[in-house]
C-alpha cells in the first residue's frame, strides 16, 4: 500500500533540504545561465566582417549594386576579387576566406526572370559561418533602393544560391540550444538524483531511514518529484533566454514542449536514482555521472549528426535518453512538430523511466546486508 | 504469540568469513528494560540490527512483536522505535521539521501530528529549541531529540543503541528517568551501553564479548552466580603483587583500584582471605576485606580473551 502521507513527507523534507543547500540551488541557475552565454559565443548568429572573396563576372552597375547591398549588412568583408570560381575555390581551402559570392554575367537577365542573382561557396566547417552566411540567403536587394515604395523585390524568396563545403548537412547553431537543453538536463538531474540515496547512506541518515514503514517505491518516487520542479525551472531558463539572447525560435506548442521535457527529465531523474542505488559513496555516484554524461553529450546528437554515426555506436546512441530527446525538443521547438508525431522517443522516455523506478526501487533493498 | 517481545534462538551472523555475532539467544519480556553490555566490536549493533530486520540473521530464527524477522519486517516497523548508534537525523531541519518529518513517516496526520510534536518537545525538553537547526545541536539535545522522534509514534518496542554515547553523566540519569517513564507505560526497551551504572540500571542484561553472550539475567542474579569471591587488598607494591596473582589458577582477576587491588578468586575457595595470606606470603602484613560484588566484577568474570 502507497502512502501519499508518506511520500509526502520525504518530498517535503527534500524541498526544505534543497532550498537550504545554497551550493546546490545556484548549481540550479547558474549551470544553464553559463552554459548557455559559454555557448553564446559560438551560437552567435550576430557574425560580423566574415572575410569573403567576389568573383566579379558582371562588371556591370548591377553587380556593384549588388556588392554595395552586400557590404551593407555588415555581415560580410569583401577582402579580394578573385578572377573565376577554381581559384576561388583553392582560397576557400587554403582558409584564405570564409566563403565567396560568385557573380553571373547575365545577372541583369536574371533579376528579370527571378532567377537567384550569384552562388555562395561557403567553408561549411565552421557552422556559425555557415548560419551567418545562410542568412544572407534571402538578403533583401533591389536596384531602385531609393524609391522605397515601389520596390520591386525579386520573384523568388532567394537572393542567392548556397553552396556549403565541407559540411553539407549545415547544422545551424539554432539547433544548438534545444541540444544545450537536453545537455544541461541530463546534468544537473542525473547528478542530483544520483547523490539523492547516497547522501542520505553516507550522513547515516539511511540506517533510520529504512527501519520506518516508508516503502522503497515511495522513497524513490519522493525523491524524484522535487527535481521535476527544479527541472522545469531550468527548461524555462534555457529557452527562455534562448529566445531573448540568441533569437531561437520556439514554433511549437508550449504544452508539448513542457509535456516532451518532462518526460526527459524523469527519465534522467531515475537514471540518477538507478546510480544512486549502485554507488556506495558520493563521489562513486559523480563518476557514474560522468560516465553516463560524456556518451550523451559526444552520442546524442548533439555534437555529431546522429545519421553519420555507425550503426554499433547508434545502437549506443538509442540506450540513453539524451538522445530520445534531442530529436523530440528540436523536432517540437524548431520544426513545430507535435508529441505524437514523435511518439516512438515519447513512448520510449515513458518506458524509460517506469522501468527506471521500479528496477530502483527492486535494487533498494531495505536492508545493510 | 508467546509471552516474549523478543526471542531470538540460536542467531549467528558472518560477514564474510568473519562471524560478528555467533550463536545468540535472547528472551525479552514486555515492559523490561533490557541491556545489552560489551565492548567495541562485540556484535550490540549487529544484534539490534538483525532483530530489526535491517540484516538477516545468517542462521537461528527471531521472533519480534510475534512477527518472524526478516520476512515480516514492514509489519514490524510500523511499531518499533530505533535510536541509531550514529545519529541519524537531518542536521539540515530543525527540530520541528525532523519531528514532523518522523511523525508523517509512521502515519501522523493534522491535529494528531501537532499534539503529539508539542508533547514530544515537553516531555523531551525541546520546546525552546523549536526552530533550532539541529547542525548545532549539543551532543545531549540530539540524543532528546533522537528519542523524542523515535517515540513519537508511540511504539510498543524501542531499540536504543548506545543513546548515552554522547552525553554527560547529568544528562544520562535524566536520560533514563524518561526510559523507566516510558517502561513504566508498558514499552519494552532493547538498550545497549558500555556503561555499568547504566546497566546496572536495567530490569535484565546479557553481557556480551567478542561475538557471544557471556552471561545473562537480572544484574543482582548475575552478581549471586558469579562463582567468584572478591577480597580487596591494601598494601604496598600492587603492580608487582598483581602480576603475581594473576599467575595462580585459582585467581580469576585482579584489577588496581587506586590504592588497592580488587582479586576475584573463585569460590571453590572456601575462605579466600586465609587462602590468600597462606599462599602469598607477601600478603601477610596487609589489609584484606570481603567486599561486595559489582556488575564490573560479573563483566570482568565473565569476559576473557578479547577480540581487538
Ligand atoms: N557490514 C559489516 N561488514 C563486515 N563486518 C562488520 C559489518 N558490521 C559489523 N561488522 C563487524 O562486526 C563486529 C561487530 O560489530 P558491531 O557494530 O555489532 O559492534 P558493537 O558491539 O556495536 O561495537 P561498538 O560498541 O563499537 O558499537 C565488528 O568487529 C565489526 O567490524
Ligand atoms: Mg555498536
Amino acid at each position: 500500500m502507497m502512502s501519499t502521507t508518506r511520500i509526502g513527507a520525504v518530498m517535503f523534507k527534500e524541498f526544505r533540504q534543497l532550498s537550504r543547500d545554497k551550493l546546490t540551488f545556484a548549481m540550479i541557475v547558474m549551470i544553464p545561465l553559463i552554459q548557455l552565454t559559454l555557448f553564446g559565443f559560438a551560437i552567435n548568429t550576430d557574425v560580423r566582417m566574415i572575410p569573403v572573396a567576389v568573383v566579379d563576372n558582371t562588371n556591370n552597375a548591377t553587380g556593384r549594386a549588388v556588392l554595395d547591398t552586400l557590404k551593407a549588412t555588415q555581415v560580410v568583408d569583401i577582402v579580394t576579387y578573385l578572377p573565376d570560381a577554381e581559384t576561388a575555390r583553392q582560397a576557400i581551402q587554403n582558409g584564405e576566406v570564409k566563403a565567396v559570392l560568385v557573380l553571373p554575367h547575365d545577372i541583369n537577365n536574371r533579376i528579370e526572370t527571378g532567377r537567384v542573382l550569384g552562388q555562395w561557396m561557403v567553408d561549411g566547417t565552421d557552422s556559425v559561418i555557415g548560419g551567418a552566411i545562410t542568412a544572407l540567403q534571402s538578403m533583401p536587394f533591389t536596384l531602385t533602393p531609393k524609391l522605397a515604395n515601389q520596390q520591386q523585390t525579386l520573384a523568388t524568396s532567394q537572393t542567392f544560391d548556397i553552396t556549403l563545403y565541407y559540411n553539407p548537412s549545415r547544422r545551424t547553431a539554432i539547433n544548438i540550444v534545444p541540444g544545450l537543453l537536453g545537455i544541461i538536463l541530463s546534468m544537473t538531474m542525473i547528478l542530483f538524483t544520483s547523490i539523492a540515496i547516497v547522501r542520505e547512506r553516507e550522513r547515516g541518515n539511511l540506517e533510520l531511514l529504512i527501519t520506518t514503514p516508508v516503502s522503497s517505491l515511495e522513497l524513490m518516487i519522493a525523491k524524484i518529484v522535487p527535481y521535476i520542479f527544479v527541472g522545469m525551472l531550468q527548461v524555462a531558463i534555457v529557452l527562455g533566454l534562448g529566445a531573448l539572447m540568441f533569437n531561437v525560435p520556439i514554433n511549437g506548442s508550449p504544452i508539448d514542449i513542457a509535456l516532451g521535457s518532462l518526460l526527459f527529465i524523469s527519465a534522467s531523474l531515475t537514471l540518477g536514482l538507478l546510480i544512486s542505488t549502485i554507488a556506495q559513496s558520493q563521489l562513486q555516484a559523480m563518476q557514474m555521472t560522468l560516465f553516463v554524461l560524456l556518451p550523451s553529450i559526444l552520442l546524442s546528437g548533439f555534437m555529431f549528426p546522429y545519421e553519420g554515426m555507425p550503426v554499433v555506436v547508434q545502437w549506443i546512441s538509442e540506450a540513453l535518453p539524451a538522445t530520445h530527446f534531442m530529436r523530440m525538443i528540436r523536432g517540437l521547438v524548431l520544426r513545430s512538430a507535435e508529441l505524437s508525431d514523435l511518439w516512438k522517443d515519447t513512448l520510449w522516455l515513458i518506458g524509460f523511466t517506469l522501468l527506471g523506478v521500479l528496477v530502483s526501487a527492486k535494487r533498494f533493498a531495505k536492508s545493510l546486508d | 504469540m508467546s509471552n516474549y517481545v523478543i526471542e531470538a534462538l540460536n542467531i549467528t551472523k558472518h560477514f564474510g568469513g568473519f562471524k560478528a555475532i555467533n550463536d545468540i539467544t535472547l528472551r525479552v519480556e514486555k515492559g523490561n528494560i533490557y541491556g545489552f553490555l560489551g565492548p567495541n566490536g562485540c556484535g550490540k549493533s549487529t544484534t539490534i540490527r538483525v532483530l530489526t530486520g535491517l540484516l538477516s540473521p545468517s542462521a537461528g530464527s527471531v521472533k519480534v512483536l510475534g512477527y518472524r524477522i526478516p520476512e515480516q519486517s514492514e509489519q514490524l516497523r510500523l511499531n518499533i522505535g530505533y535510536m541509531t548508534q550514529k545519529f541519524s537525523l537531518y542536521d539540515d531541519l530543525t527540530v520541528i521539521e525532523n519531528l514532523r518529518f518522523m511523525g508523517k513517516i509512521y502515519g501522523l496526520t493534522g491535529a494528531m501530528l501537532i499534539t503529539r510534536c508539542k508533547d514530544q518537545m515537553q516531555t523531551y525538553g525541546l520546546d525552546q529549541l523549536q526552530h533550532q537547526m539541529v547542525k548545532g545541536m549539543s551532543g545531549g539535545q540530539k540524543q532528546r531529540l533522537s528519542l523524542a522522534c523515535a517515540t513519537i509514534h508511540q511504539p510498543s518496542l524501542l531499540f536504543l543503541d548506545e543513546p548515552t554515547s554522547a552525553v554527560d553523566p547529568e544528562n544520562r540519569r535524566d536520560f533514563w528517568e524518561k526510559l523507566f517513564d516510558l517502561s513504566e507505560n508498558g514499552t519494552t526497551i532493547l538498550v545497549t551501553t558500555h556503561y555499568m551504572d547504566e546497566a546496572e540500571r536495567c530490569h535484565k542484561l546479557a553481557i556480551m564479548e567478542a561475538g557471544q553472550m557471556r552471561a545473562d539475567g537480572s544484574p543482582d542474579e548475575l552478581m549471586a552466580k558469579m562463582g567468584v569471591n572478591i577480597v580487596e587488598i591494601k598494601t604496598a607494591g600492587l603492580r608487582q603483587l598483581k602480576a603475581t596473582l594473576l599467575a595462580n589458577e585459582h585467581i580469576r582477576s585482579a584489577a588496581q583500584l587506586g590504592v588497592r587491588l580488587r582479586v576475584l578468586v573463585y569460590n571453590h575457595i572456601a575462605n579466600p582471605i586465609d587462602w590468600l595470606k597462606a599462599t602469598f606470603p607477601a600478603l601477610q602484613n596487609a589489609e584484606l576485606t570481603q567486599a561486595r560484588p559489582t556488575l564490573e566484577d560479573v563483566f570482568v568474570s565473565v569476559t576473557g580473551a578479547s577480540r581487538q
